[in-house]
């Protein structure tokens, strides 16, 4: 439960000043620092930024009346419903986070005498 | 083993991300596309939000207020000149960035550098047909006045105030789905929107087609299916209006004019949706007893919106009107005293010369007897991930050679080994006319700001509170001997070039004339009797026949019922041919589709409305029609391009030479065709087709959704940010002039007096953000022949309801 929550909101503040990217760095310190397994890792990671990424993109799409996601969703998807753009990018910044998520459990456990 | 995990997991992760960092061919980067921080979702704006804001901008003098209402139309509030232009830069920038950059890109020939090498044709034209040297001219120009100067310099530094405080999560959406950022403005961006404005207006050119067409047909048949002026006509400065000058000497024509056009390919011709009206009706015919003014420029309808509403308020000024988006000041508006609006002349000033090097070096052309040097101009296009591509213009004294007789021309339409004499290469100053336009009080003060414009020609329509009304065809205009380059010329001999300028007070205009009004519809400028040549064709004089018997007749005159006349959709081309055509079906040869398709046409009252049937057949048979007579004797031929003799020309065969020559194919040797054939074999191909297209004669053959108006943005092909289909009446040859992809861009109206009242429209919104709610928030009351009352306040102090949010700019 710790690593989701300092990735959530670790994530949140470095997306304020820094690229996209910075969720990659941010998961791989947490789970780098801290994590049991991999698939739990994994799943920090991904959940950690997905939630953030799914909760701001939800709280947009309500406060503008989905006008801009209507239109986004007709570009990407060809269709007029934005809520598969509203799953697509928290999978998206999920993939990214998780994956860091894994590589740093993995890199740390090279450092390891004996996994814990 | 765990180092090969950690590294592969690392390897996939690296590579995730970077992957999803950078764009695949036309997809964006989608991590940074979508990430909620920094890609599309960062531009979505709120709606009804109101709200106080201070921004605190390096260059502003002193403070600036500008008041934002329902619209989101900026009222600027300036306590100096220089301090409006930075202000409207500004707020410009805040809503259209993109948009602005954009069409000076185009402008600039610098696609290739957004999109990559297949935008390289595209800008090799720009630069071949002389933008770049067009636009270095303009603003050498422009900045030898001082006037003109500051504005630019103000207006483009508030645009780079806006830019330079953006972060790449606030960089308008279309930069983000391209890849790229903005980059600093500088004042020849405004000479490059103004050239493209030029070129939209001012580069149709048919001197390549005109001239294989005399070649075939020799000058008598040329002239006379072509001929200097039309059949039906009712010109812009009213019939009988005398011409108040001396005119200069007109240049004597060379005795033979004849060209070889051997080598020839051709021009774009001009984009008949493209026009515009304009009028102004005088004091006695108006209800309030002072003049109103009416335009609806039509344009390309294109996203974001093409104009963008403004109200800049100084001491020395307090104007409200359209602008475009990189252009400082107000180029259709009002202000307390004056109204004022444009369409276009179509005057001749694109002109072609036929080269002769003097060897293979082209280091030198011939020209008056000598040797004279060419000129070499390097353009560097950048382009995308690839290395750039240099290209050498050669520049004679007429222009550059736009394409040497061994290159393939990106128009069909361009002669090769011609030097192009073009308006748009000259030094000007338009900037100049709208500065004093915004602050002009009297007829004298619009007459001293039109002196100073020079392309593309307008017709300029005045009305002021002081009771006058006035109209000018306006621009600087060659001096030209008559048809003087209806035909491509031979640029080797000094006969032929430019002879110097009709004077500027001597362009045609009209006072207060004893019709109570004055009117333009991108007709013929003036009857014969005009002195100068401004050009052999204009548009079909269908709209404006249509304004001048609706203006004749009206008396107690409104902003309402000129509100109607601008959405009027009678097809004035209709009732003139369709008594002639219809006698001369002959109903046996009609099946029972085409005979129901028949009666149908006749039953119609000419009304080009959303719903009409009759409408969508007429649209399709005229065309038809002309193919039917015109295509045998003018065979579509790449190499050798013609054109068809224009539709009044054929209004005039059908009406006044049934038995012409014409009629009849030439492709068919064996046999006559008649006048009775043509048109009822182009009927039933019309009925035919339709029924191919719609199903049977119905609902479904309705105008509107048959010609499927379309506002697009101008990335081509992003319909989930373009309007389309919208269901409108009128089209092209009609006052409402919604065509396919062109019509009215912006609709006013102004009813000048004490206290000037003015209401107005355009297809979009004033912001360029597609996911603002003031994007496309006009269209339906566009659609509709709404209009909205613009709101126009006389001070700061001045409370409005409809004001709704504040944005204040300090040093």
């Amino acid at each position: 439960m710790l690593p989701f929550l300092l990735i959530a909101l670790l994530s949140a503040v470095a997306q304020l000043f820094l690229p996209w990217w910075s969720i990659a760095l941010v998961t791989f310190g947490v789970c780098f620092w801290r994590s049991k397994t991999g698939w739990r890792a994994f799943g920090a990671g991904f959940l950690g930024i997905a939630v953030v990424w799914f909760v701001y993109a939800l709280l947009i799409h309500l406060q503008t009346d989905g006008i801009l996601t209507g239109r986004m969703a007709e570009l990407f998807l060809k269709t007029k419903t934005p809520v598969f753009l509203l799953l697509i990018t928290p999978l998206l910044g999920g993939l990214t986070g998780g994956l860091a998520g894994l590589a740093g459990r993995q890199v740390r456990a090279v450092f390891r005498a004996k996994p814990e | 083993m765990k180092v090969f995990k950690a590294l592969l997991s690392l390897f996939i992760s690296i590579g995730v991300t970077v992957a999803l960092n950078q764009p695949w061919g036309s997809v964006p980067a989608l991590g940074r596309l979508l990430s909620p921080f920094e890609g599309f979702w960062q531009n979505a704006e709120t709606v009804g939000q109101s709200s106080e804001q201070t921004i605190s901008v390096k260059g502003a003098k002193e403070e600036v207020t500008i008041l934002f209402d329902d619209l989101h139309v900026p009222h600027i509030f300036a306590k100096n000149d220089y301090d409006a232009y930075f202000a409207q830069g500004y707020a410009t920038a805040r809503d259209r960035l993109w948009q602005m950059e954009f069409q000076t890109h185009a402008a600039a020939g610098r696609i290739s550098e957004l999109i990559g090498d297949r935008a390289v044709e595209l800008d090799r034209y720009n630069r071949r047909l002389g933008m770049a040297y067009g636009a270095e001219k303009s603003l050498e120009g422009m900045s030898n006045d001082p006037v003109s100067k500051s504005v630019l310099d103000a207006y483009t530094t508030g645009i780079n105030a806006y830019i330079n405080q953006l972060k790449p999560a606030d960089y308008p959406i279309e930069y983000k789905l391209l890849g790229y950022a903005p980059e600093p403005w500088t004042p020849i961006k405004v000479a490059f929107l103004l050239k493209q404005m030029t070129q939209t207006l001012a580069a149709g050119a048919d001197d390549l087609m005109m001239t294989n067409i005399r070649q075939q047909l020799g000058p008598a048949l040329t002239a006379n299916l072509f001929p200097d002026y039309p059949f039906k006509e009712d010109p812009i400065i009213p019939v009988g209006t005398r011409w108040d000058f001396e005119p200069v000497k007109l240049p004597n024509p060379p005795p033979n004019t004849e060209t070889d056009s051997s080598v020839a390919l051709n021009w774009q011709s001009h984009d008949p949706g493209i026009g515009s009206n304009n009028w102004a009706v005088g004091p006695e015919k108006t209800a309030t007893g002072y003049p109103i003014l009416a335009n609806d420029p039509h344009l390309t309808l294109s996203l974001p919106s093409i104009w963008y509403q403004v109200q800049l308020v100084t001491p020395t000024m307090n104007v409200y009107g359209v602008s475009l988006p990189g252009a400082p000041g107000v180029i259709i508006g009002f202000n307390k005293d004056v109204a004022w609006g444009v369409t276009n002349v179509g005057a001749d000033v694109l002109d072609f010369y036929r080269i002769r090097f003097r060897d293979n070096q082209r280091q030198e052309y011939w020209h008056d007897g000598k040797w004279k040097p060419v000129r070499r101009r390097v353009e560097t296009i950048r382009v995308k991930g690839k290395p750039a591509v240099i290209d050498t213009v050669l520049y004679t004294h007429h222009g550059p050679v736009v394409y040497l007789p061994e290159d393939k021309p990106f128009r069909n339409n361009i002669p090769t080994g011609y030097a192009a004499r073009w308006i748009a290469h000259e030094v000007d100053n338009g900037v100049k006319t709208f500065y004093l336009l915004n602050r002009a009080k009297t007829y004298d003060d619009y007459v001293t700001a039109l002196s100073y414009y020079v392309a593309p020609a307008q017709n300029f329509v005045f009305a002021n509170a002081a009771k006058d009304i006035a109209i000018s065809p306006n621009g600087r205009f060659p001096l030209k001997w008559r048809d003087q380059g209806k035909f491509l010329l031979d640029g080797t001999r000094a006969a032929n070039d430019w002879q110097g300028w009709i004077p500027a007070a001597q362009n045609p205009r009209v006072k207060n004339p004893p019709r109570g009004f004055v009117s333009s519809a991108n007709q013929s400028s003036t009857d014969p009797t005009y002195p100068y040549y401004i050009n052999w064709e204009f548009e079909t004089t269908d709209r404006g026949m249509r304004i001048n018997q609706r203006l004749t007749a009206m008396q107690n005159v409104t902003v309402d019922s000129l509100r109607h006349l601008q959405n009027d959709v009678y097809n004035h081309q209709a009732s003139k041919f369709l008594p002639v055509l219809l006698p001369y079906i002959q109903e046996k040869d009609l099946s029972d589709p085409q005979k129901q398709a028949l009666k149908t046409v006749r039953q119609w009252n000419y009304q080009q409305d959303t719903a009409s049937v009759a409408g969508t057949i007429f649209m399709d048979w005229i065309s038809r029609l002309e193919a039917g007579i015109w295509a045998d004797d003018f065979p579509d031929n790449a190499n050798r391009p013609l054109r068809y003799p224009n539709t009044d020309r054929t209004l005039q065969l059908v009406t006044e030479e049934p038995t012409s020559r014409w009629f009849d194919n030439v492709q068919t040797p064996n046999r006559q065709e008649t006048i009775q054939e043509v048109v009822t074999s182009s009927f039933r191909a019309t009925v035919d087709s339709l029924v191919k297209q719609h199903g049977p004669l119905g609902k479904t053959w309705a105008w509107a959704g048959h010609k499927g108006t379309s506002v697009r943005h101008l990335i081509p092909g992003l319909d989930a940010f373009s309007a389309l289909n919208v269901q409108i009446g009128g089209g092209r040859g009609i006052v409402n002039a919604a065509g396919r992809r062109a019509g009215p861009s912006w609709r006013m109206i102004v009813q000048t007096g004490p206290n000037v009242r003015a209401y107005g429209v355009f297809p979009g919104g004033q912001s360029g953000n597609p996911g603002s709610p003031y994007y496309l928030n006009m269209l339906e009351t566009w659609r509709k022949g709404d209009l909205y009352e613009l709101l126009y306040l006389k001070s700061i102090t001045e409370k409005s309801p409809r004001i709704q949010s504040t944005l204040q700019l300090t040093r």
